[in-house]
């Protein structure tokens, strides 16, 4: 039987991934369209929020997938520290940016659905604020592996950030929960459909089904741009270990 | 196109910010992953020369 250890083989990690890459993008394609497609122009507005609420079809699946790349980041990042696999610590920074655009993008749109609906942009909210503080780790996080030239001591040095930054990734998650003040609401999306039986905050069936297609779309864009980068970092690593060599010579 | 009334503005302009940075995310890791490839291959075939 195949060990998944096999994958952190540069050239099996390229192999494998560049079969699969035109499946999981055009399934990001469909996924992204049918749930965009679907919430903007076939779902009624909000009895309380009007037409806003279509936001949520952007604004959910990009927190998540802020908090999900962070969660990616470190476990490809306890491998690199347990195992020294080269690829793991590479597709943690593959993985780095586009976490950072997915929290610009749930800060952004958050700013902008929270002005009509709140009467303000910004508010020191729990979430708000540990989602903010989140992108700053991520901005580090790409600038700390820049700023070190050998590629081992910034894997190190990058994967002990992220075992930092792990805490506001799981406070941006549960700071509602944990402190029961602010601006932003509570979790309502999983709650959502015919899960529960309190239908005062859940999330109702009508939007809820273009928000998990749109989840699952902004799941497998995120998959295929790392394995696009992850190979790009893979390449870029070996360049650099060439040139190095020739250098020397 | 639906009917956004009195917050149109907040949408349009929520799915314009955010699919303006999906794109260019994509189209930036398009090319330089292009860049370092073609790169890679310049290094590799110029180390094969040289031995």
């Amino acid at each position: 039987m195949s060990s998944i250890w096999e994958y952190a083989n540069p050239k099996k990690f390229i192999a494998t991934t560049s079969r699969l890459l035109p499946w999981v993008t055009g399934l990001a394609v469909v996924l992204m369209t049918v749930g965009l497609v679907w919430g903007f122009f076939f779902t009624p507005d909000d009895f309380r929020q009007g037409s806003t609420v279509k936001i949520i079809y952007i604004h959910v699946p990009a927190a998540m997938m802020a908090i999900n790349t962070w969660a990616m980041m470190l476990v490809t990042s306890l491998v690199w520290i347990v195992r020294r696999h080269h690829v793991s610590a590479l597709a943690a920074r593959a993985a780095a940016p586009i976490g950072a655009v997915m929290t610009v993008i749930a800060l952004a749109t958050g700013a902008i659905w929270g002005q009509p609906m709140w009467g303000t942009w910004w508010e020191w909210d729990p979430r708000l604020t540990s989602f903010l503080i989140l992108f700053l780790f991520y901005l580090g996080y790409i600038a700390l592996w820049s700023a070190i030239e050998d590629d081992d001591t910034a894997a190190d040095l990058t994967s002990i950030l992220c075992l930092v930054g792990s805490v506001f990734a799981i406070l941006s998650r549960y700071a509602v929960n944990f402190w029961n003040q602010g601006l932003h609401q509570g979790a309502s999306v999983l709650r959502a459909g015919a899960l529960v039986g309190d239908t005062e905050e859940r999330v109702s069936n009508v939007f809820a089904t273009p928000l998990f297609i749109s989840m699952a779309g902004f799941v497998m864009l995120f998959i295929a741009l790392v394995f696009l980068r992850t190979q790009t970092e893979i390449r870029a690593r070996r360049m650099r270990a060439l040139l190095a060599r020739e250098r020397m010579q | 196109m639906p009917d956004l009334g009195k917050y149109a503005d907040a949408v349009l302009s929520s799915y314009a910010v955010s699919l303006g940075l999906i794109v260019a995310l994509v189209v930036l890791s398009i090319l330089r992953a292009r860049k370092v490839r073609s790169a890679l291959e310049e290094v590799e075939a110029r180390v094969k020369k040289d031995g």
